[in-house]
C-alpha cells in the first residue's frame, strides 16, 4: 500500500460514502419521518435513538470520522474537475457536474445542521419536536433545510450510481443505464421521504 | 458573378510561449473541401481577411482518413479530426482552435507527448522478445478478435482527454485513451502474461484509473466510437480484484 495512495483514498472514499455513511442518512431520513406521524411519536423516536447504547462511539465511528473523511477528500476531488458542461452537454456530464455541486451544498447544509441540533444539543439543549419546529418557523432556514435534503439525497443516489462502477459492479453501457434509473427512482423515494418529514414541522 | 466565401477564424499562437490571437480568413468556395483544404489554400496565398500578408497558418496532418490522429483540433467548439470535417457541414464562421489539453507548439499544432508517455507507462504492447523462439502463441477467438479491434481502433488522437474535466492542469489523470489500451492488451491471449503487471501500474501513484469521475463525455467524444467507460468500469473490476490480491496475497497473481 505504499505506492497506490491515491487508490487507496479514492476507493475509501467511494466506499465511506455509502458505508456507512449512506446506510446513516437512510436511518436518520427514516427516524425523521416520525414527525409526520405526530409531535408524542417524534419525541419517543428521538428519545430512542438517543438512549441507544454506545451512542457517542458510535456517533463518533460511523458518523462523525467516516463523513469528514469523505467530505475532506470530497471537496479536493470536487475543486479538480474543470467543467465543460457549455460544450458537452450530455446527460453524464451533467450528473458528474451536479454530483461535484451538490456534494459542496451538502457540506455547507451539514455543518450548518450540526451545528444547529448535535452541538446545541450537546450544549444542553434538548431535541425535540420543539427544536425542530422553532428552526423551520423561519421561512428562510425552512427554505435552506429543503435545499439542504434534496442535494443531499441526490449527492447519495448519483453517488450510489458512480459506487457501482468504481467498485466495478455496473460495467456494460446496459447495467450503467438500468442503475441511472434505480438511482433517480432511489433520488425521487428519498427527497419525498425527507421534503414530507421538514414540511410535518410547520404544519 | 458573387463568389461564394468561406469564412474562418483561427485561433494562432507563434510558439510554445503563449500569447494567442484570433485571425480570420476569407476563402474562395470549391466543392468538397474539408478544414485541411482550407488551411491548404490559406498556405498557398497566406492573407488575412483583411488583405494583409500574414503567416501560414501551421497545422499537423497525415493520413487524411481518420486514422492517424494527428490533424486533431478544435472545431466549432468540439475536438475533431480536420481531414473529415467537411466545409459543407460545418456552420459558418469555422471557428479553429488548438486543443487546449497539451501544449501548443504553433498554431494548430500541438505536442501530443503526454498520450505516448501514457502508453509506455502502461506497457500498451505485447512483449515477444526472448533469447529463444516463443512460438506461435496461443489463438484468439473470432468473437475475441472481433470485439478486441474495437478497442484497436484508438488512433491517440486526444479528443477523448481533450473532452474529460478531469484532464486538465490541476489533475495527473492519465485520461480514457490509454485505460483503454490496458484492457486491449490485457485481453490479447500473449499480453494477458502481464496482466496483473498492467494493471498495477494504473493503480500506483497519482493520476491512475481512481482518477476517473465517471462525467462520461470520452465515449461520446470520440470519433472511433471506442467504448471507452466500458474499458473503465471493466478495469475498476479488474483492479478492485487485483487490489485484493495484493493485500491478501494470492497464489494466482501474475
Amino acid at each position: 500500500m505504499s505506492q497506490n495512495r491515491e487508490f487507496f483514498l479514492r476507493k475509501l472514499h467511494s466506499l465511506l460514502g455509502v458505508i456507512p455513511v449512506g446506510l446513516f442518512l437512510l436511518v436518520h431520513l427514516g427516524v425523521n419521518y416520525f414527525s409526520v406521524r405526530g409531535e408524542e411519536e417524534y419525541n419517543q423516536a428521538v428519545a430512542f435513538m438517543e438512549g441507544l447504547p454506545f451512542r457517542y462511539a458510535m456517533e463518533i465511528f460511523i458518523i462523525f470520522i467516516p463523513i469528514l473523511f469523505h467530505a475532506i477528500y470530497g471537496l479536493y476531488i470536487a475543486f479538480q474537475a474543470r467543467h465543460n458542461t457549455g460544450t458537452y452537454s450530455y446527460f453524464r456530464n451533467w450528473m458528474f457536474r451536479l454530483q461535484r455541486t451538490t456534494g459542496v451544498i451538502t457540506l455547507i447544509f451539514v455543518a450548518w445542521h450540526v451545528w444547529d441540533t448535535r452541538i446545541a444539543a450537546a450544549l444542553g439543549q434538548e431535541v425535540n419536536f420543539d427544536m425542530m419546529a422553532d428552526i423551520v418557523a423561519n421561512p428562510v432556514a425552512l427554505v435552506a433545510y429543503i435545499i439542504g435534503i434534496t442535494a443531499t439525497t441526490f449527492h447519495f443516489a448519483n453517488g450510489l450510481w458512480s459506487f457501482a462502477i468504481t467498485w466495478g459492479i455496473t460495467v456494460s453501457p446496459r447495467s450503467q443505464q438500468i442503475s441511472t434509473y434505480i438511482t433517480l427512482g432511489i433520488f425521487v423515494l428519498l427527497t419525498f421521504v425527507g421534503i414530507r418529514s421538514i414540511l410535518a414541522f410547520v404544519m | 458573378m458573387s463568389e461564394k466565401m468561406i469564412h474562418l477564424i483561427i485561433t494562432r499562437q507563434k510558439d510554445g510561449e503563449g500569447g494567442s490571437y484570433k485571425e480570420e480568413f476569407k476563402l474562395p468556395y470549391r466543392e468538397n473541401m474539408n478544414v485541411i483544404s482550407a488551411l491548404m489554400e490559406i498556405r498557398r496565398n497566406p492573407v488575412n481577411a483583411n488583405g494583409e500578408d500574414t503567416t501560414a497558418v501551421s497545422w499537423e496532418a497525415s493520413c487524411l482518413e481518420e486514422v492517424c490522429g494527428a490533424c486533431s483540433m478544435v472545431i466549432n467548439g468540439k475536438p475533431r479530426q480536420s481531414c473529415t470535417a467537411l466545409v459543407d457541414q460545418l456552420e459558418q464562421p469555422i471557428r479553429l482552435e488548438p486543443m487546449k489539453t497539451f501544449p501548443v507548439v504553433r498554431d494548430l499544432v500541438v505536442d501530443r507527448s503526454r498520450m505516448f508517455d501514457s502508453l509506455k507507462r502502461v506497457k500498451a504492447w505485447v512483449p515477444i522478445d526472448g533469447t529463444y523462439d516463443l512460438g506461435p502463441g496461443p489463438r484468439m477467438p473470432e468473437a475475441k478478435r472481433q470485439w478486441a479491434y474495437e478497442l484497436s481502433k484508438c488512433m491517440t488522437c486526444g479528443v477523448c482527454l481533450e473532452a474529460c474535466p478531469n484532464v486538465n492542469d490541476k489533475s495527473e489523470f492519465i485520461g480514457p485513451a490509454a485505460l483503454s489500451q490496458v484492457r486491449l492488451f490485457n485481453a490479447h491471449p500473449t499480453g494477458a502474461m502481464h496482466k496483473a503487471e498492467r494493471l498495477n501500474t494504473l493503480m500506483d501513484g497519482d493520476g491512475g484509473l481512481s482518477n476517473c469521475g465517471n462525467s462520461q463525455n470520452c465515449v461520446q467524444a470520440c470519433p472511433k466510437g471506442i467504448p471507452l467507460t466500458t474499458s473503465i468500469a471493466a478495469l475498476n473490476r479488474d483492479t478492485t480484484l487485483q487490489s485484493f490480491k495484493n493485500f491478501f496475497g494470492s497464489d494466482n497473481n501474475f
